[in-house]
């Protein structure tokens, strides 16, 4: 059971070990699912759908969805792309994401994955224009939860990696919100070397004292669309 | 609708600055010399750029950059969807509010409209207002509840994203729509700031 086995994604025949996630497999193979839930290092979620394949013809996040021998998955093709720049320009409706004045504009994951999927301007939807908290209590960390998505990746971190809790989801529904485990987060035990302040994919967590410290040019995804690095292991 | 831009007279623009910060007409000179190509391509009626301040005649393309804030920005808006066939919203504040959009949401109140003006005008620690009043001078345009974008005024038929886009993207969006070859936005030139 522990051989080896192939799958094919978009046709393309990929190797994967057993128990590992089709993202995983691709991943090392080198084709570039995309994700904004999902980081290395991070269990997987599954929450943000971004990563969602059609695997035997059924729609599936690739994130969590275990690759499985001679599998056939559907990935960058025109139909599933068109559904995560749904799901992302959603995310952009849902919440007040002013790439023009946030920090994390150049390094933000959910801004790199509308440009890779051709998102030009959210304009289908009305603005939600939520009027979300913004906490600055702490002395090195500032939350502006205007731009959560609710990735869970803080949590994620906070739980599994800090061993702290600091992040936990409340609500349900459309209501369900990333919260601090305190009144605010100046309460909590959180400091900045936590892996969960740097695992946020916007500008939610924000170190304080070092704003736009990159230029204009110099920014992660500056150069090359959200992914690139994990296409070039093929290449 | 580009067939009737691919005829052999030349292309009429308008251009207008609502809730903006002219930085997107100031791009629009970031196309250096190739503006010599586009003004073989076009001319300009009404535009902040020939002073001109009504519709001359109909046109071929409308260019808006901001959002609207106040009751004159939907005016000045409706005339220009009225009398341009083709509009394209220019830069972030026209695409989805941009800054102005700033006090729509981000203000934590139940009325960010009351609350932006008396920090502008009252509250602020920067401030000396001696008659301590919000202006209202009936000759200003009545401020709206919050910022719109241009797509919830009027229809908009493109959309150019950025903070200001970049000459080489103005340039290539409006040299493809003049000559029918608009084919989308390179992907990797795409950005919102």
């Amino acid at each position: 059971m522990s051989d080896p086995f192939t799958f094919r994604i978009d046709g393309v025949a990929v190797t994967a070990k057993p128990g590992q996630t089709i993202m995983e497999a691709a991943d090392a193979a080198g084709i570039y699912i995309p994700r904004l839930c999902d980081v290395d290092g991070l269990r997987h979620q599954g929450g943000c759908r971004v990563c969602t394949v059609k695997a035997g013809g059924r729609s599936v996040s690739s994130c969590t969805q275990p690759a499985e021998p001679g599998l056939e998955v559907e990935n960058n093709t025109e139909a599933r792309n068109r559904v995560r720049r749904d799901l992302v320009e959603m995310l952009f409706h849902e919440g007040n994401h002013l790439c023009p004045i946030c920090e994390k504009s150049g390094n933000c994951e959910l801004q790199a994955m509308a440009y890779r999927l051709g998102m030009t301007a959210p304009t289908r939807f009305p603005y939600l224009e939520p009027c979300r908290d913004l906490d600055a209590s702490h002395p090195d960390i500032a939350l502006d939860t205007n731009r959560c998505i609710s990735c869970g990746r803080c949590i994620r971190a906070s739980q599994d990696v800090d061993g702290k809790g600091v992040f936990g989801y409340v609500g349900r529904g459309i209501h369900r919100r990333v919260a601090v485990n305190g009144d605010n987060l100046a309460d909590t035990d959180a400091v900045l070397a936590d892996k969960a302040m740097s695992v946020c994919p916007v500008g939610c967590i924000i170190r304080k004292n070092e704003g736009f410290r990159m230029p204009i040019g110099a920014r992660h995804f500056d150069h090359g669309l959200i992914g690139h690095e994990i296409e070039e292991k093929s290449k | 609708m580009t067939e009737t831009l691919v005829d052999q007279r030349k292309a009429r623009v308008a251009t207008v600055s609502l809730a903006g910060c002219f930085g997107c007409h100031m791009a629009i000179l970031d196309i250096d010399e190739r503006l010599i190509t586009l003004m073989g391509l076009v001319d300009f009626d009404r535009s902040p750029l020939t002073d001109i301040k009504t519709f001359t005649q109909r046109c071929d393309i409308g260019i808006i950059e901001g959002g609207c804030c106040n009751e004159e920005n939907v005016h000045t808006l409706l005339e220009f969807r009225k009398n341009c066939d083709v509009l394209i919203a220019l830069g972030q504040c026209a695409i989805m509010g941009g800054l102005p959009a700033m006090r729509n949401a981000i203000m934590h109140s139940g009325e960010p409209l009351r609350e932006c003006l008396e920090e502008a005008y009252i509250s602020g620690p920067y401030l000396r207002n001696t008659t301590r009043l919000i202006p209202n001078d009936p000759v200003l345009p009545l401020m709206l509840d919050k910022v719109y974008p241009c797509n919830e005024i009027v229809d908009i038929d493109y959309q150019i994203p950025g903070c200001a886009p970049s000459g080489d993207v103005i340039f290539n969006t409006l040299a493809g729509l003049l000559t029918g070859k608009f084919a989308g936005f390179d992907r990797a030139t795409l950005r919102f700031d």
